[in-house]
Parts: structure tokens; C-alpha cells; sequence
């Protein structure tokens, strides 16, 4: 049992504790993990990068990794507007993950989550306006 | 102000499980025998599924029972998946994991085996479960037997829901496992013939649905060899329904008529028309 920060906070969307939707706050609610699993979930693919790039630097030395990560940050950045989701499919393919399907496809789908940022909002921020 | 209403939502959310609910279900959990009530149950299969390796390839068994709690949910589910055209895959446990499990498995099989441009491996399908299931450290309830023929000849696999896999002749999982065992112990001969292994596993089947409340019902066989699939479902009805011996319907005229009042409704026709449906 891990405390970590951030894990669930009560904040909604005006900053205040929403009370409505997540019920009533304790300290102890936002400090522990709500299922033993959510930790390990929560960071799995950047555990699973973090293993892959430390076996490739074992066998091929240091510059496979950083070549790697050098076009995973370009692949990342390849975006949509602020406030649509994008497919991620460079990333997707850089990782070998565009051929397989797993939980992350099936359940809690970003593009078919029914809250969505206001766009001006977003551009705003995006942009350093605000 | 607005700004910060949006800038929560600018996080990208990767999509999967989301654990929103658990510390309320939590609560609910503690407080609900104060109550009266009790929380619903996950609908499981407490099955009996076998699997045995015989001469030309694998016979694959289970029964067709899905309880919830203690009352039978379905009396004839189909408990062997389809996982790709070689492979066929048993699943006990809870009843959705097995089954969405399976579904992904098999979907991803598809996309390996178009990728490499063969026929997949069941040690393939064990690898991809297997690493599943410890990711997910247990918390999906499938107990699933696999078997099938590729290349390399016929394989069976059982694979439990925290990720251990064992690779054996024959091997039985669920609740009425112990049973099917016993039979499989007795009778169990290496290079059996086609007609003996499907014997044997309908005899353990049977010893699982006589012998366990969890399962029951009719037995389903899968008999997988090179090239060719036998899904024989119901391949035996061990648990008929009864017919009624007697009608209780009563005669015409027992019941004798004291008074008859017949009152004509007045209806007048209003407005008519007529909608032509579209059946093009």
C-alpha cells in the first residue's frame, strides 16, 4: 500500500471538492489507492518502455534507446486541436501496439468519453494566452 | 474562474480500466448487510471443463451450466470458445472474463497470424493469456483450458487466473474438476483412439455434473485434429427435462352458466386512413 499524491483528488471541475460525483473527501481517500491494482495500471505502458529501452541498451548499447526515444517525443507530438483526441497512430506503431488490442481499446475509449474541453479555453492554454 | 474548469480535462486519459468507483463500492460492500440486502453476484460458470490429448489431436470437454450465486442462471451456455480456426479454448470462473478474455485473445491471434502469414500456435495463445492474466494479478477470474493442433501436433494448456500455465496429456479445471479428474486418473492411456478419448472426457464430464451442484446440464464436446474441427454441442443431453404425464386443463361445460348479459359497444369509425409501409 502505497501513498501517493494525486491519486483521486476531490477537486472537480471548478476546483473545488465536488461532492456530488465523488462523495465526501478525506485525506486517507486521496493518499491511497482505491484498488491494489490502479498503481500498477496507471504506469504500465511507461514501465513497459522503461523495461523494453533498458533490455535494448543491454544488448545494443546506448545509442538504441536514445535514437528510440528521440522519434517516440517526435511521434508524440503529432496532435490534433487541443481539444480532440488524437489516434496517436505513429506512436501506436513505433511501439507495436497498432496490431494488438487490448482493454485499453474496448473499455473507457477517449474518443467516446462524453466530457470535452471548451475549445477556446483550450487553444487558449495551448497557446501560453490564457 | 473558467480556466480551471478545462485545464483537468486537458490531461490525456488513456482509456481501460477505470477505478472511479472502487472506494464506493467499498462503502456500499460494508454497509449493505446492515441493511438487509445483499450486493448482486457475478454470474460464474462453477464448471466442469476437461481436456485430453489423444492420438490424432485434442478432445476437448464441458458441461453447460452458469450459476449465480445458488441459482442457475443459464441451463445451456456454451463454455467452449472459439480462439482461432485450430484452437479452441475452455473457460470456467466468471462467466464475462472468460468470455472477454477469450474474445481479445482470439481477435489478436487474428491480427498475428495475418502479420506473419501462418497458422497460429497454441503456445502463441498460452503466452498471450498467460501475460494477460498476471497483469491483471488475478482480478479476472478465468480458469481456461486450451487446447488445439498447429504445427508442431496437438497441445493442450490449462491456465489459471493468476498466470501459471502447466502443459500436460490431460488436465481439468472448475469446481467439478476433482471429479473429472478421478475419471480421467482410472482411465487415462496415452495415443488413445478418436471414438475412446471422447468417451473418456464424456464419462468426466458426467462425473463432474452427477458429483458437483456447480455444474450441470448437457455435455459439449470439441474434438480439434489437423485441418478439421467437430463442435459437437449438445453432444450428450445427460439432464432432460421431464414431460407432463397429465393435463390440467378443465372440460368444456364444468363449470355450469347461471346468467349470460351480452352489452353491444357503440363504436362509430371517425377518420380512416391508410400509412403504405416501406417495403423497399
Amino acid at each position: 500500500i502505497v501513498p501517493v499524491t494525486g491519486l483521486c483528488p476531490q477537486a472537480g471541475p471548478y476546483g473545488v471538492q465536488d461532492s456530488l460525483r465523488r462523495g465526501f473527501s478525506s485525506v486517507k481517500n486521496e493518499l491511497l489507492p482505491s484498488h491494489p491494482l490502479e498503481l500498477s495500471e496507471k504506469n504500465f505502458q511507461l514501465n513497459q518502455d522503461k523495461m523494453n529501452f533498458n533490455t535494448l541498451r543491454n544488448i545494443q548499447g546506448l545509442h538504441a534507446p536514445l535514437k528510440l526515444q528521440m522519434e517516440y517525443r517526435a511521434a508524440r507530438q503529432i496532435q490534433r486541436l487541443p481539444f480532440l483526441p488524437s489516434s496517436n497512430l505513429a506512436l501506436d506503431t513505433l511501439r507495436g501496439s497498432d496490431d494488438t488490442i487490448g482493454f485499453e481499446d474496448i473499455l473507457n475509449d477517449p474518443v467516446q468519453s462524453e466530457m470535452m474541453g471548451d475549445p477556446h479555453i483550450m487553444t487558449e492554454y495551448k497557446l501560453g494566452v490564457l | 474562474r473558467r480556466i480551471m474548469a478545462t485545464v483537468s480535462v486537458c490531461k490525456y486519459y488513456p482509456g481501460g480500466f477505470s477505478f472511479d468507483n472502487c472506494k464506493r463500492n467499498a462503502l456500499l460492500e460494508a454497509d449493505i448487510s446492515k441493511l438487509g440486502f445483499s450486493s448482486p453476484a457475478a454470474r460464474k460458470t462453477g464448471t466442469t471443463i476437461c481436456g485430453v490429448v489423444y492420438k490424432d489431436g485434442v478432445v476437448l470437454g464441458a458441461d453447460t451450466r452458469a450459476t449465480e450465486g445458488m441459482i442457475v442462471a443459464d441451463k445451456n451456455c456454451s463454455k467452449i470458445h472459439y480462439i482461432s480456426p485450430n484452437i479452441y479454448c475452455c473457460g470456467a470462473g466468471t462467466a464475462a472474463d472468460t468470455e472477454m478474455t477469450t474474445q481479445i485473445i482470439s481477435s489478436n491471434l487474428e491480427l498475428h497470424s495475418l502479420s506473419t502469414g501462418r497458422l497460429p500456435r497454441v503456445a502463441t495463445a498460452n503466452r498471450m493469456l498467460k501475460q494477460m492474466l498476471f497483469r491483471y494479478q488475478g482480478y479476472i477470474g478465468a480458469a481456461l483450458v486450451l487446447g488445439g493442433v498447429d504445427c508442431n501436433g496437438p497441445h493442450l494448456y490449462s491456465i489459471y487466473p493468476h498466470g501459471s500455465t502447466d502443459k500436460l496429456p490431460y488436465v481439468t479445471m472448475g469446481s467439478g474438476s476433482l471429479a473429472a479428474m478421478a475419471v480421467f486418473e482410472d482411465r487415462y492411456r496415452p495415443n488413445m483412439e478418436e471414438e475412446e478419448a471422447k468417451r473418456l472426457v464424456r464419462d468426466a464430464i458426467a462425473a463432474g455434473i452427477f458429483n458437483d451442484l456447480g455444474s450441470g446440464s448437457n455435455i459439449d464436446l470439441c474434438v480439434i485434429t489437423k485441418g478439421k474441427v467437430d463442435y459437437l454441442r449438445p453432444h450428450d443431453v445427460a439432464n432432460k427435462k421431464g414431460v407432463r404425464t397429465g393435463s390440467y386443463r378443465y372440460k368444456h361445460g364444468t363449470t355450469g352458466v347461471l346468467t349470460k348479459t351480452v352489452t353491444p359497444l357503440n363504436l362509430e369509425v371517425v377518420e380512416e386512413s391508410v400509412q403504405t409501409m416501406d417495403t423497399s
